[in-house]
């Protein structure tokens, strides 16, 4: 009878759910696997990065902070090319993708999850509409010097542009002002709702109680100021690979002879250095508050310490104290700190940080599914390398790869519209 | 005719109410809503487990996975059952294999030798859907295609669930998996097609020794109801607040 029972549900074909990743060591439930893996671990990284792109574009234009002019523009735009990609992840995730605008249709509020759609859409009306505001007078710049050219790119370019101005073509300077003080006000509601979209991300773990690792009321914070400290890395590193690749095309050129190109500073060291110490701030705020929670749970040591503590000082010992605390924080913390900072110095320092915000979000979601709901067994994660089919392309590196690309090929593309590098 | 702004900001408002009047006499169901409020609620499905009785066959599993349609090899299961090996040490060993579905017929766990006389005790407890008075998965469903029903049982709607696994994560006891072939959320429903038919679950059905019962709290009448209320009973996890509605026998404080 059992025999009939697999083939008449074609048994060879049947993909179970994190059978392919999870080995489990001692006592666990049947039903337990690794069910959310490295998609999971993106999800709050690129969501984190986002948030943190914004907060940084945020402090200049609500803040006023001057030494963050030259950034404040170029992580703006690089936030919305982000945007996109914090979906991605959750797509890639869903065992029913198709059915992911369900979120949509019928929102159950309990659910943490279920706010998500309004809050991410919230959010990318807010970046939409500011960097629109910022970029208006450019339009319509634009549209002007592009009138009566007949090749077929300024054409269509001229178009896009036209569409871009939504009719708007008052640059007077009461029009500007007017601009600008969108601007400061849509920066203003932004940061809290980047911190909340990101706070809710943390909100969507620290609300499982069923989950011992994951269950705290400081998890939304955590996650907001790990986020923000990755978000500024990112936008430094990018910014300073960006503006080197400039001066080096440009004294390559000059090289070959060609005597009309300008020469380009590269990155300014002056910019670099005011960002790290908005950085080293957040990555402060961050790793205190990692430590409270960890010092916390130590302390009150209650019935799921034993297993925490086992996972902890234990078999993650490497991820959590070397990988993500030394390397990732202490590593970087100090390059940051020792005086006669050099462009060079701060990008290693800052792929240090940004591998240590993705260590942390690692070990929060494979971490809390290292050990059993019974806190008798373990499970091990081993991350699809080569896929062997859909699902472990998706919940594997290349789909993790697929994810952290994304964003910079849409930069990519919105740059061409919306020059953030070149525009002062 | 000449309309002030005067009245034309009345007659506004006074269409926006006609209008939102009789729209309001509707209320938005989600299909879940609906289905949820087709139940009995003169009846409140409980389970009971008497582990003293339980000599871990296995038959109750196999009858699950058949009558429910779960593919049988798959390491997946609605219900299952545990084996506790107390040693006198206090060390407890505790296996699971296969779900119990083809029983303990090894006294080897996990490739080790047990030595007999240094066992304090040893037990089975079968495991299934607690369908919680407050189930923490019905709380996180984004979309709501996890429902409770009048009578108590924790549903799926495979129609509608995206496959996020939130439920998963949420429920403490584990009992939630997907589901291989319909790529949904898959969980113990109690055999719903069938009480609710007047039916026992498949696995209350092959159970030889009568170790698993269901029952209805609401009926004072009902024996399951009865021992529930009378006798002394266990609860699995009381500490998540989820409050679970499979009661349990001879509860020993080793089992997870």
């Amino acid at each position: 009878m059992a025999v009939e029972h697999i083939v008449a549900q074609g048994a060879e074909h049947l993909f179970v759910h994190g059978l392919d990743w999870t080995t489990k060591e001692l006592f666990t439930y049947p039903n337990e696997f690794i069910y959310w893996s490295i998609q999971i671990v993106m999800y709050p990284y690129m969501t984190g990065l986002v948030a943190g792109a914004f907060v940084l574009s945020s402090l200049y234009h609500v803040f006023g902070q001057q030494d963050l002019k030259t950034i404040a523009r170029f992580s703006l735009v690089f936030s919305l090319a982000l945007l996109p990609v914090a979906m991605m992840p959750l797509q890639f995730h869903l065992q029913q993708p198709f059915r992911g605008a369900n979120v949509m249709f019928t929102p159950h509020f309990t659910s943490a999850i279920a706010a998500f759609g309004i809050v991410f859409s919230t959010y990318a009306v807010i970046v939409l509409s500011e960097i629109w505001f910022v970029y208006r007078q450019f339009f319509v710049d634009q549209v002007n010097v592009l009138k009566g050219k007949k090749e077929t790119k300024d054409r269509f370019m001229y178009y896009l542009y036209i569409v871009l101005t939504l009719g708007a073509f008052d640059t007077s300077d009461g029009a500007i002002a007017k601009d600008k003080k969108a601007v400061k006000i849509l920066a203003g509601i932004g940061i809290p709702v980047a911190c909340f979209l990101h706070g809710y991300a943390g909100f969507i773990f620290g609300s499982v109680k069923a989950n011992a690792l994951w269950m705290s009321p400081l998890m939304p914070v955590i996650f907001i100021m790990s986020a923000i400290v990755s978000g500024i890395a990112l936008c430094m590193l990018t910014y300073i690979i960006i503006m080197e690749w400039h001066k080096w095309s440009a004294i390559i050129a000059k090289g070959k002879g060609d005597e009309k190109v300008h020469m380009i500073a590269g990155a300014e060291l002056d910019v670099i250095t005011k960002t790290s110490r908005y950085l080293l701030g957040f990555l402060i705020a961050a790793i205190t508050l990692e430590l409270l929670d960890l010092i916390f749970r130590g302390y009150t040591a209650m019935k799921s310490w034993d297993i925490l503590r086992s996972v902890m000082y234990g078999k993650d010992f490497i991820n959590i104290f070397l990988l993500q605390y030394t390397l990732g924080n202490l590593v970087p913390f100090i390059l940051l700190l020792i005086p006669g900072l050099t462009i060079r110095r701060v990008f290693f320092a800052l792929i240090f940080v940004l591998f240590g915000v993705f260590m942390m979000r690692w070990n929060v979601v494979i971490g809390g599914q290292a050990f059993s709901l019974s806190f008798a067994g373990y499970m091990h994660y081993h991350m699809p390398i080569i896929p062997t089919n859909l699902e472990t392309y998706k919940e594997g590196l290349f789909g993790a790869l697929t994810v952290a690309a994304t964003p910079f090929i849409l930069f990519w593309l919105i740059n061409k519209v919306t020059p953030s590098l070149e525009f002062k | 005719m000449s309309c002030s702004r005067r009245d034309l900001l009345k007659n506004t408002f006074k269409a926006t109410l006609a209008s939102a009047l009789p729209l309001s006499a509707f209320k938005m169901l989600s299909p879940a809503q609906v289905k949820a409020s087709v139940g009995d609620s003169n009846v409140r499905w409980v389970f009971l487990v008497n582990t003293k009785k339980c000599v871990g066959c296995g038959l109750c599993v196999k009858a699950c996975k058949l009558e429910n349609e779960v593919p049988y090899d798959p390491p997946i299961t609605r219900t299952w059952v545990e084996r506790y090996v107390v040693m006198k040490n206090g060390q407890t060993h505790i296996d699971s294999p296969m779900g119990g579905r083809d029983g303990f017929t090894d006294s080897k766990i996990r490739e080790n030798e047990i030595p007999a006389d240094e066992i304090a005790k040893g037990f089975f407890v079968p495991k299934l859907c607690n369908q919680c008075e407050k189930p923490a998965c019905v709380q996180v469903c984004p979309v709501g295609a996890t429902y409770q029903t009048k009578d108590g049982v924790v549903l799926v709607d495979r129609t509608w669930c995206i496959g996020c696994g939130y439920c998963i994560m949420a429920c403490p006891y584990g009992v939630r998996f997907f589901h291989p072939v319909y790529k949904v959320a898959e969980k113990c429903t109690f055999c719903y097609h069938r009480i609710t038919k007047g039916m026992a679950p498949a696995c209350v059905q092959a159970c030889p020794f009568g170790a698993r019962q269901i029952g209805n709290l609401k009926d004072p009448n009902d024996p399951v109801a009865q021992i529930i209320l009378n006798q002394r009973v266990g609860i699995l996890k009381d500490e998540y607040g989820t409050k679970p509605q499979a009661y349990y026998i001879g509860l020993d404080n080793n089992v997870r």
